[in-house]
């Protein structure tokens, strides 16, 4: 998973190297490391904003480790779900509960649905819709798409997916 | 679709003997009713009195591939994915009389594809079949000469017309499918069953020829995975199009035996986006990259041009 996290350093030699080390003792990827040496915060520290890739679980130990070196962790942003994809479902979509539809792939963890359109021209009509899947790799995303399929067939829905 | 290909031959005689030195002459033409033959060449005149008329001999086409010399039948019957038939037998019969086929009939391919060729390589001839797949859309001879060497890892497209104007139609006017059919019926773009089209079964059958000639399986039409476009509402083509989509009917085979035929979202940038009756294949390649080729796909002439290019082909 991509994570940003801005810490805050001591303006003393060495600190950036004592900050990066963990990350990657931690098995993370540095992707990009902003070093903001003139925008001393009011107590004199500096801050400091890092990208990296890292196993989620290992964050709160990462965290631990900078904390006993003495460095302050102000945000941790979680960048999780990087691939998107827009769907078109055609049916009774109300009535076959496209509530539980969505439950199912946001249960997996991995992948959202994270937006929905819905029209519905009349009561025995099919209505369509355009759901807008996400998840955290392109890999979750053909398997929410697979779960997405598997639900709707049996519900007599039709999917239109991206080529 | 073979007063077509008769039309073209007589039109282009002398620029293809001129060109390729080849002096086409039809020296028989067979339907249901029977035949007219002239070993020395038939007419424009003879031609057109067969197509108004009908008949002058009792011959069935079988006696007529069998008996009359010649050196290429152009298979021209229409399509059955039931059997095959008639085309399967004239194209059998041909072959085992020593001639060369050039077929635009897609029935015998797309079920009996690999016993064809074998049969065709064991007698020496050739059978050939550009007509089968976009009309006049130059695609399988691309693929075997143009981009020999290349290796082909996936080819999809729009191969029917029809369904392709019925979206078109139904984004642009916002209408409902069945108006939309009605329409396309009146004008002739559709067939009064139109179930082969809008079913998907004619871009499956074209699917399963390209699978089979140029990534070698051996699959029948019913190895496709087929869903059609009867389903399609306007408000999800408007859903899609707001989403930078547009919904086409996609014909998809790959190296790794997808076999499918689906209405997809296609973005609104991408060469696939083809609007009207247009059919457009991209072809995946190795050291080409993408190759997207756009062009009519159906029509008596435009197919007669495939056929003709076929007939060119076994001569050069």
């Amino acid at each position: 998973m991509r994570i940003s996290m801005d810490i805050e350093l001591k303006d003393i030699p060495g600190q950036l190297v004592q900050a990066l080390k963990p990350v990657s003792d931690l098995g993370g990827n540095i992707i990009s490391v902003l070093h903001q040496r003139d925008k001393k915060t009011a107590s004199g520290r500096i801050p400091v904003q890092l990208v990296f890739e890292m196993e989620e679980r290992r964050l709160d130990r990462l965290v631990e480790k900078l904390k006993a070196k003495g460095m302050h962790v102000v945000s941790i942003g979680k960048e999780r779900l990087k691939d998107s994809m827009v769907v078109i479902l055609i049916g009774h979509i109300v009535h076959s509960d496209i509530r539980d539809t969505i439950e199912r792939i946001d249960s997996t963890g991995f992948a959202e649905v994270v937006g929905l359109s819905l029209s519905m021209p009349g009561v025995d009509k099919k209505s369509s819709a355009a759901l807008v899947l996400s998840a955290i790799g392109k890999k979750e995303l053909k398997e929410a798409l697979k779960i997405l399929e598997e639900t709707a067939t049996k519900k007599g829905i039709m999917i239109i997916s991206p080529i | 679709m073979g007063s077509g290909v008769a039309e073209v031959v007589m039109r282009k005689h002398d620029e293809i003997l001129r060109k390729h030195g080849l002096d086409l002459r039809i020296v028989g033409i067979a339907d249901l009713k029977g035949a007219i033959i002239d070993e020395e060449g038939l007419n424009r005149d003879e031609i057109a009195r067969f197509g108004a008329d009908g008949a002058l001999l009792d011959m069935s086409s079988l006696e007529l591939i069998r008996e009359i010399e010649h050196e290429v039948m152009v298979e021209a019957t229409p399509t059955n994915v039931t059997n095959g038939e008639p085309g399967l037998t004239h194209i059998i019969t041909a072959l085992n009389s020593n001639r060369h086929v050039v077929t635009s009939n897609k029935g015998p391919l797309a079920l009996e594809y690999r016993k064809l060729m074998e049969l065709a390589e064991r007698k020496g001839r050739e059978l050939r079949f550009e007509a089968t797949v976009g009309g006049a859309m130059p695609l399988i001879s691309l693929i075997r000469e143009n981009l020999a060497g290349n290796g082909i890892t996936a080819i999809r497209g729009i191969l029917n017309g029809t369904c392709n104007y019925i979206l078109t139609r139904m984004t642009n006017e916002n209408l409902p499918y069945e108006h939309v059919l009605r329409e396309a019926q009146e004008i002739g773009i559709a067939e009064s069953d139109p179930s082969k089209d809008v079913e998907g079964i004619d871009t499956a059958v074209k699917l399963v020829i390209l699978a089979n000639s140029v990534f070698g399986m051996d699959a029948t039409y019913r190895d496709v995975r087929v869903q059609g476009i009867t389903e399609i509402t306007p408000d999800a083509l408007k859903l899609a199009k707001d989403a930078g989509y547009a919904i086409k009917l996609i014909g998809d085979v790959d190296i790794d035996g997808r076999l499918e035929v689906a209405p997809r979202l296609v973005p609104v940038s991408d060469p696939l986006n083809v609007g009207g009756t247009l059919n457009v294949a991209t072809i995946r390649t190795d050291l080409a990259g993408d190759i997207t080729v756009i062009g009519k796909g159906a029509g008596p002439i435009e197919a007669a041009s495939a056929i003709l290019s076929d007939i060119i082909a076994i001569y050069s």
